[in-house]
């Protein structure tokens, strides 16, 4: 008699914990309350991502076309991929002096893990974070990008 | 025809074959081969083959210098990178004899625990999974979520973060970070309530998991399983106990044991570890000091010559950094003592004369990360 008891007592408790469970799913389905899901493609205009959001690597210009880089390449050796090539030049200012300049900064995005030590460690705060997220494309040589615009230059007053 | 009758019968039960459950196994959660010897439906040997995620981060550590292993140590156990990095950071500064702020220590703490409940939450949701409830994957992940836009908002990543530095931060948090936390731990605090509900007394689940996959406490000890794993075997080996560093000394917390060892008495350790999580968080969120979010460190950082051993408690168990310097700016060697790789080795004798669909739970139950095996 008690081990029939137990049995139909052990039914019993089974499925109230499975009524339980369903109280909670059926509150959500009744009530969802707040809708987390994301309509992703529908709602990439207003999509807006967190300031600090490692997306891309950036160099602000200003109005004028004008970086802050000196192209002095800590960037680069700080680079634990090897994704960032810093090409500079040397030219001769008119007082004689030899200055460098950067030719061209170029970023491999394909090969940039997000690290963030460029931008921490750059003394002239020259390299930002952008905020784009969608970077998939057909051929991989687009992800490699010149970071400096054509005919840019360094703004005077960085050494 | 005789003959013909006398001879032997071989049915299947008898015989011994063998199965390949991965490498790619959705409740293996990665690319981990377990070669199963099987009895019918009886486990009766479980081989597991690792290296299909083999990067050679140890190796790739020895040219690197100790700012940039940072990044590599998120990719060795992803869900708790921020202690992975934190166990970096804790080397070096052991190592060169430099104190942190205080400021450091708090978000550091505060941090840590917040991956620690991200990380269970994800393993709760899959277990739910792994067994048959997708519904658990749903609400695990959907609350996760709230975790990962707190670390978006401060760290501008969501899973791989770097944040910490040798020395302190990367920068400071952001302002809305203290709110966001106090909010999502008001939010987290109600629905903790519906995963026990939907899972914890479920009768299906207490079938699966209750008696299956014992360890006793000489084995988690033999074995060298640590974390939740171990701690549901009743082992004490919490190294936020036994070797407190960061803010775990002064914190109050209590150290989730339990007895039994199977694989329910794991998962309740887990339960109870993301409540614990939120009383540490619940104790630090109000008192962060001001102050400066690193300490002064010369850009290249080089270790006197020596070896060096930093442990740290992440989500899966004890994390073991041992390091050897000749004084150079990058190590001489890096070996990284991780708890997935020794808490995989136990599977074998946990799961031994247990039902198949067993060696899923139990497996799910000790957590395994699967770059975090192969690094």
């Amino acid at each position: 008699m008690n081990s029939f008891y137990t049995y139909f007592a052990e039914i019993f408790r089974g499925l109230k914990s499975l009524l339980i469970g369903m109280s909670v799913t059926g509150r959500y389905f009744f009530s969802p309350g707040q809708i987390v899901t994301q309509q992703y493609p529908e709602n990439r205009k207003k999509l807006k991502m967190f300031d600090r959001f490692k997306g891309d690597l950036i160099m602000p210009h200003d109005q004028n076309n004008q970086h802050r880089c000196t192209g002095c390449g800590i960037c680069e050796t700080n680079c634990p991929n090897g994704s960032i090539e810093v090409i500079s030049d040397r030219i001769e200012l008119p007082d004689g002096k030899k200055k460098r300049i950067i030719d061209k900064h170029i970023y491999h995005l394909s090969m940039c893990t997000f690290c963030g030590l460029c931008v921490k460690t750059c003394p002239s705060n020259a390299l930002a974070w952008d905020q784009t997220f969608e970077h998939a494309v057909f051929d991989r040589s687009k992800l490699t990008k010149i970071l400096n615009k054509p005919g840019s230059s360094i703004i005077k007053d960085i050494e | 025809m005789k003959e013909i009758i006398n001879l032997p019968v071989h049915s299947i039960e008898e015989e011994e074959y063998h199965i390949n459950m991965g490498p790619q196994h959705p409740s293996t959660h990665g690319v981990l081969r377990l070669v199963v010897t099987l009895q019918g439906e009886i486990v009766k040997k479980v081989q597991p083959h690792c290296g299909y995620i083999h990067r050679g981060i140890e190796k790739m550590c020895e040219k690197d210098t100790f700012q940039q292993i940072i990044h590599l140590t998120d990719r060795m156990d992803y869900l708790s990178a921020h202690i992975n990095n934190h166990a970096v950071c804790l080397l070096v500064e052991g190592a060169l004899g430099i104190e942190v702020p205080e400021r450091v220590k708090y978000i550091r703490t505060i941090i840590d625990e917040l991956a620690r409940i991200q990380s269970h939450q994800l393993w709760w949701s899959s277990f739910g999974m792994d067994l048959g409830g997708l519904t658990c994957f749903f609400y695990g992940l959907r609350d996760r979520e709230h975790i990962l836009d707190i670390f978006e908002e401060s760290f501008g990543s969501r899973l791989l973060h770097s944040y910490y530095t040798p020395g302190g931060l990367m920068r400071d948090i952001h302002p809305n970070f203290q709110k966001r936390t106090k909010e999502f731990l008001k939010y987290f605090r109600k629905k903790i309530r519906d995963y026990d509900k939907i899972l914890s007394g479920n009768i299906i689940f207490t079938e699966r998991s209750k008696g299956i996959g014992t360890m006793s406490k000489e084995k988690a000890i033999n074995y060298g399983v640590t974390g939740p794993s171990g701690r549901g075997s009743g082992w004490a080996c919490d190294v936020r106990k036994k070797f407190p560093y960061a803010l775990y000394d002064k914190v109050e917390f209590r150290e989730v044991l339990r007895d039994e060892g199977d694989t329910y008495a794991r998962y309740m350790v887990r339960m109870d570890e993301m409540r614990e999580s939120m009383k540490i968080i619940e104790q630090l969120i109000d008192n962060i000091p001001e102050g400066d979010f690193t300490a002064k460190m010369k850009p290249i950082i080089k270790l006197p010559a020596g070896e060096y051993y930093q442990r740290v408690e992440t989500a899966r168990g004890e994390l073991g950094i041992y390091c050897i310097s000749d004084g150079n700016k990058t190590p001489l060697r890096m070996k990284f003592r991780t708890p997935s790789f020794v808490n995989l080795g136990v599977l074998d004798i946990i799961s031994r004369d247990m039902k198949i669909a067993d060696l899923v739970a139990i497996g799910a139950s000790l957590d395994l990360v699967i770059p975090d095996i192969d690094r």
